[in-house]
Formats: C-alpha cells, sequence, structure tokens
C-alpha cells in the first residue's frame, strides 16, 4: 500500500519533464524510423517506399561531402575547444581578484545565441575592413576571404564554435580539476615532483573522467553542428561547410523530402551511437576513476 | 390548487422558453451568424503591414460578417511554416503564393479551385484582373487564385556616378554590348570600392538572360532541360564576365554588405534588381533612375506574380473567396496598394494605375510596364526549391572558376534532368 502511494507520488513528480520527453523527443523519433521507409512531402499523404530512400543515400555525393565536412569540422573544433578549454580551467583553478568574473566571463558566450555570435564573427572576420583582416594589413599580410573562401569556409566556423563553446568546456574540467583531493598533489611536491610532473603524472590522469565526458558530450553536438552553419554560411561556398544536419534540413522543409530526410537522421542516429558505443568501450584503457 | 398554480407556473415558463428559442433560431431576428478567415501571409511583411491593416478594415467594413486574422511570416520562413502547417492539418483558410510555389501546392491537391466559389459571384469579372497574371494561377481548368500583385526586375542607375565618369546613363535601346561599354568605361574612372554593373550569377538572374540570350530552361514538356545548349552558355559567360571583369564585386569584396546596401551607399553604378526596391531608395542621398534592362539578341524581362489561394479544406470557401476578391481587385485595396508601392495590383484597369505612374523617384516608372512586354516566367516544377539549389551549386562552381563554364552547364543539366525524372 505504501509502496504504491510512493509510486504514484514518484509518478507524479517524474511526469512533469516524462510527458515532454514521450511527446516532443521519443514519439519524434519512432515517427522519424518509420517515415524514412517513406515519400512525404508535408502537403500529401506519406507513401510506403521500402529501402529506396536509403539506396538513394548511398549513392548521393552530397550526403558524403557533408559527412566528410562534419568530421572536418570535428576535427578542426575538438582539440581546439579542449585545449582552450583546459587552459581556462587549469588558469581559473585558483582563487584570486577578479577569478569568479572571469569565469562568468568565459561562460557568457555559452548563452549567448549564435545569431548575435554569428553577426560579431563576421564582423571581425569580415574579408573587407573586419578586424582581422585589417591587423594583419598593419603588418602586410592580405588577409583571406574566410567564410567567402573554400579554404578558409570551415575554419571561419570553426574559430567561432570554439570560442563559443570553451566556457562550456571550462566549467566541465574546472569541476574536474575541483574533485581532485589536494593531497595528492601535495604528497607529490614533498616527494620533488615539479609542477610540469605533477600536471602530466597527476592532475590530467585524474582529470580524465571530466574529460571523456567532454569528450562524448562534445562529439554527440559537434556530429550535430547546425546552428553556426545556417547563420554564417548556409553550408557554402560550393558547398564547402555543407554538413548533415544542415542537408536534414534543406532535404525536409526546402525540398519537401521529409521521408529522405528521415533517413539521413536515421542514419546520423546510428553514426553517432557507434561512436558513442566505442568510445564507452574504450574508455578502460584510459579514463582513471581513482 | 396548489397544484394547479405548479401548472400553471409551468406552462407559462415552457411558453417563454419555447418563445425564446423560436426568437433565435428566427434568421430574420437573430444576429447573422460571423465567421474567421485566417490569412498568412509573406509580401507584407516587413514594409507593408500598415497597409494590409487597412485593407483588412475596409474589407470587414463592407462585410461586417467576416473578420480576418492576419498571421505573417518573413519571407525567409514563410515557406517553411506554411509546409508545417499543412502537414499539421491547420492550412490556413488563405495564403499567398508566389508563382515559383504554385504549382508544388496545386499538384498536392491543397488548394481551392476558386472557379467552384466564383460562379455564385454575380458580380465576378475575370477581366478584370491582368490577364498574364490571372492566367499563370491556373491548371487544368481549375483556377487556383487570383494575382494580388506582380513585379519585374529593371536597370537602377546611380545618375551622379555616370555624371562623374562622364559616362552617358542607360536607355532603353541598350543592349549587352552597350551595357558593357558602359561597365568598363566606368570602371577606368569610378574610384576602388565602388562597382560598375551589380547583376548575380545565380539561378533568378541566368534563366532570364538564357531568354535574352534566346535560350529555353526546360523542354515544353518539362521533361528535359535545355539551358546547356548554345544559349545557355552565352548567358552565363555574360553573367560571369561580369564578376570576372571587376564590374560586379565578389562575395569577399562585398563582405558583411548586401548588394541593396552598397547601392543605397552610392557604391554601385547599374543594379538589376527588383521594383519592390522602389520604397527603400526613396530617400537617397543622390540621383537615381531605372531604365528597361538591356537585352540580348532579345529582349526580356522577369515576370513574377503572387497570388491569394485558399485551402482546399476551408469551411468558409466562400468568405474566403470574397477576401481574395477583395484583396487583389477592389478598387479600395488597389487605392492602398498603389499608393503604397506595395508591387503592382495585377488588375487590368489602367487607369487606376495611373498613381503608381505619377509617384517619383524613379522618374521613369514607365519603364516597369516596358519591362512587362517581354515578359519571362520562371521555370517552374514541383521539386522547384531542389532544381534552383542544384542550378545555382553549379552556377557558383562556374563563377568561382572551379570548373568551366560548358561543365558547369552540362552537370546542372543532368543533375536537373534527374529531378524532373522523378516530378
Amino acid at each position: 500500500m505504501i509502496k504504491a502511494k510512493h509510486g504514484r507520488t514518484a509518478a507524479l513528480f517524474i511526469a512533469p519533464s516524462f510527458i515532454p520527453l514521450v511527446l516532443f523527443i521519443i514519439l519524434p523519433m519512432f515517427a522519424a524510423a518509420v517515415l524514412s521507409f517513406s515519400s512525404w512531402d508535408l502537403l500529401s499523404p506519406p507513401r510506403w517506399i521500402g529501402l529506396a530512400n536509403f539506396q538513394e543515400l548511398i549513392h548521393n555525393k552530397d550526403f558524403y561531402n557533408a559527412l566528410k565536412n562534419t568530421l572536418i569540422f570535428i576535427a578542426g573544433y575538438l582539440p581546439l575547444v579542449y585545449l582552450l578549454g583546459l587552459s581556462a580551467a587549469l588558469a581559473l583553478d585558483r582563487k584570486f581578484k577578479g577569478s569568479s568574473a572571469l569565469r562568468a566571463a568565459y561562460f557568457l558566450p555559452v548563452i549567448t545565441s549564435w545569431v548575435i555570435v554569428a553577426l560579431l564573427w563576421q564582423w571581425i572576420l569580415n574579408p573587407q575592413g573586419g578586424l582581422v583582416n585589417s591587423a594583419l594589413a598593419t603588418i602586410g599580410i592580405n588577409g583571406p576571404g574566410w567564410w567567402t573562401s573554400t579554404s578558409w569556409s570551415m575554419i571561419s566556423v570553426i574559430i567561432p564554435s570554439a570560442w563559443k563553446d570553451l566556457g562550456f568546456v571550462m566549467l566541465i574540467l574546472l569541476a574536474g580539476l575541483q574533485s581532485i583531493p589536494p593531497e595528492y598533489k601535495e604528497a607529490a611536491a614533498i616527494d620533488g615532483a615539479s609542477k610540469r610532473q605533477i600536471l602530466f603524472r597527476i592532475t590530467l590522469p585524474l582529470l580524465t573522467p571530466a574529460s571523456f565526458f567532454v569528450l562524448v558530450i562534445s562529439l554527440i553536438n559537434n556530429f550535430q553542428v547546425f546552428d553556426q552553419i545556417w547563420v554564417m554560411t548556409r553550408g557554402g561556398p560550393e558547398g564547402s561547410t555543407s554538413v548533415i544536419v544542415q542537408q536534414i534540413v534543406k532535404n525536409s522543409f526546402d525540398y519537401g523530402r521529409m521521408g529522405y530526410a528521415s533517413a539521413m537522421s536515421m542514419v546520423l542516429f546510428l553514426i553517432i551511437l557507434l561512436i558513442t558505443g566505442i568510445q564507452i568501450r574504450l574508455q578502460k584503457r584510459w579514463v582513471n576513476y581513482e | 390548487m396548489k397544484g394547479n398554480k405548479r401548472k400553471i407556473w409551468a406552462a407559462g415558463i415552457a411558453g417563454i422558453l419555447v418563445a425564446s428559442v423560436g426568437l433565435v433560431s428566427n434568421p430574420a431576428i437573430a444576429a447573422p451568424k460571423k465567421v474567421t478567415i485566417n490569412f498568412f501571409t509573406f509580401t507584407s511583411v516587413p514594409d507593408h503591414v500598415k497597409d494590409l491593416q487597412a485593407m483588412v478594415a475596409a474589407f470587414e467594413k463592407k462585410n461586417p460578417t467576416i473578420r480576418i486574422n492576419v498571421q505573417s511570416a518573413s519571407y525567409a520562413d514563410y515557406f517553411t511554416k506554411l509546409k508545417t502547417r499543412v502537414a499539421g492539418n491547420q492550412t490556413p483558410d488563405t495564403f499567398e503564393l508566389n508563382y515559383e510555389n504554385f504549382v508544388t501546392y496545386a499538384s498536392a491537391g491543397t488548394l481551392l479551385d476558386f472557379n467552384k466559389v466564383s460562379a455564385k459571384d454575380k458580380t465576378f469579372k475575370k477581366s478584370s484582373y491582368y490577364g498574364k497574371a490571372y492566367d499563370v494561377f491556373s491548371a487544368n481548368g481549375k483556377q487556383y487564385g487570383v494575382p494580388s500583385s506582380f513585379s519585374t526586375v529593371v536597370l537602377y542607375y546611380n545618375k551622379d556616378l555616370f555624371k562623374a565618369a562622364g559616362v552617358a546613363t542607360p536607355t532603353s535601346s541598350w543592349d549587352w554590348s552597350d551595357e558593357a561599354a558602359a561597365a568598363a568605361a566606368l570602371k577606368a574612372k569610378l574610384p576602388e570600392g565602388t562597382y560598375a554593373d551589380f547583376q548575380p550569377t545565380q539561378f533568378w538572374e541566368f534563366y532570364k538572360v538564357l531568354g535574352q540570350a534566346g535560350g529555353k530552361f526546360l523542354s515544353p514538356d518539362k521533361k528535359k532541360a535545355l539551358f546547356n545548349k548554345q544559349p545557355g552558355i552565352n548567358a552565363l559567360n555574360w553573367l560571369v564576365s561580369k564578376t570576372a571583369n571587376g564590374y560586379t564585386p565578389t562575395k569577399a569584396q562585398m563582405g558583411t554588405l548586401d548588394d541593396g546596401a552598397m547601392f543605397k551607399a552610392g557604391k554601385i553604378a547599374m543594379y538589376h534588381t527588383g521594383i519592390w526596391m522602389f520604397d527603400a531608395f526613396k530617400d537617397l542621398p543622390f540621383g537615381w533612375d531605372i531604365v528597361v534592362e538591356p537585352g540580348g539578341v532579345t529582349p526580356g524581362n522577369h515576370f513574377f506574380a503572387n497570388a491569394v489561394v485558399a485551402s482546399a479544406k476551408t469551411k468558409n470557401a466562400d468568405a474566403a473567396w470574397k477576401w481574395a476578391r477583395f484583396m487583389t481587385s477592389d478598387p479600395a485595396a488597389v487605392k492602398i496598394r498603389l499608393a503604397a508601392a506595395w508591387e503592382i495590383p495585377a488588375i487590368s484597369d489602367k487607369s487606376a494605375l495611373s498613381i503608381y505612374l505619377s509617384k517619383t523617384p524613379p522618374a521613369n516608372r514607365a519603364a516597369v510596364f516596358e519591362a512587362l512586354k517581354n515578359p519571362i516566367t520562371p521555370p517552374v516544377i514541383r521539386q522547384q526549391n531542389e532544381m534552383q539549389d542544384t542550378v545555382n551549386a553549379w552556377l557558383e562552381k562556374a563563377l568561382n572558376g572551379t570548373v568551366s563554364v560548358t561543365e558547369a552547364l552540362n552537370s546542372a543539366a543532368s543533375a536537373v534532368n534527374a529531378i524532373l525524372a522523378k516530378e
């Protein structure tokens, strides 16, 4: 009787988050899985077409280009944001005047809308009189075309992305740093370990659970990179920043090919599932849980 | 005795109730039923919201039993929102469509055939509309929309820049060679960062320039792309040469500025753009005017049309028709549209258009009607956006020199043929 009462109370508390989760995440996921086997232009009823969407996807150059670009984005973004976040976390892992203000300042871009960030960086990287190209001009360098150039467009997206997310990575790593018992470092120092040895032999190995979390979350988010691309380049020039989610949005709403876009979503889901699974399996080899 | 009293009371109350029910159900006495029509718009955003409100007020005054509920979205978001509303069974009773998207919606059975309701409207005359604009919104004998406005693209020019460079201003007799000669002369005199001739290399310009070059975009049965023949090559060479010669700025040279902002800043001498920019340019600090665009082997100008359509599922088809007809052709709505320079109403009564012609700037508004003598309508298929994006992707490669003009057109034609095969 008491158990049943507790169960009802628990259900009551869980319901406000569980119901939206089912309605807006789980059901649409199942709907997308079913739709991936159909042709649906949003205007007339869906039509079952079996595996045709997946067969088309296998031969679609645009999809492979988007997958390649997504991987390039991850390869450029992930090391950059991790190193910057780690540096900021190490620098702010102590109390000094203004440390709280600095932490807040680093975190501010995380909660800023991508539209604002994109406008700011388009100004900074403006090929015509932008901050960076003007600075380069003073030392005699003719700055690149940034987001208007096929060679520089992805870099123009990676830099603002790393700048925006740096605060998030810093916060996770900072929490990880602060959970390392100080006795370990003190003991090492007494034994004559240098600061460098303490960093590489004690701090970083004990930070691996936080680093693992950053890696998993960042990879899941990065495979779904979209906002910055949509606002800054729309996938251009010449498809050089076209990524998977942008292809999904374009096919679903611009082209009215909801079934085909759902098939892309399913493939993306499987890629993320596979990579996250591999990460979880490999964590035993490098993550140290004290 | 007591029982009788009760019976009398009960009979009295019942009598009052029956009488009141009778009053309510008597149409001669009851208030008329009011209906609400949703109207989803993109052409009124952002410059003509108040003008649309004025039209709605005039309509509701004339039709007190119909209320118009205006919902709007910017052009960039409009079609995404519209599609999701249709998919969610929330199609607005009435909404706007441009000609380019019309086929997609008409072929999906989303639209009401206005012939069914207009037949009952004794005062309606098809001839009150500009014929071409009315006809493009019909298919298989069904009238899926009534045209609300039409527009075209003209050649704007900055008089001050021409004067400073000592180059003669454009005339309606110009062709591509005259434009190229003027652009070369201007480039030699204009300061760095100011450009002679802005015409972008993209789908919308390409199909028109292709028409000027004497080519066709698609075969008449819409089964094959024809734009990779010689006229297409000439057309794309013409567009690409403008950027290659430095007359049109590259994207890197434009930076964060768009073409409209550059013209406003006095950095473009000749500018190919739509007549919808008149309002935005009315207070510029320099002299400017327009002229019909120079032709190639033949003259040719854009013909864009917007229409008001109704949902096939609307429960208020008659009210939807009344609003569509009023908004597109009633003298009160036409007057509001003309006074606000909200494109051109697609009506046949030329005397009503005199207000439009008398307004300045530009002084040469007659060029708008001159342009409409040689109309080129956009190539339209069901997978319109996919075709446009595909063509644009290859045009961009040709512009950047990643592939040759011929290679770009052949590749684009193959890709468009693959899309057409699935239609």
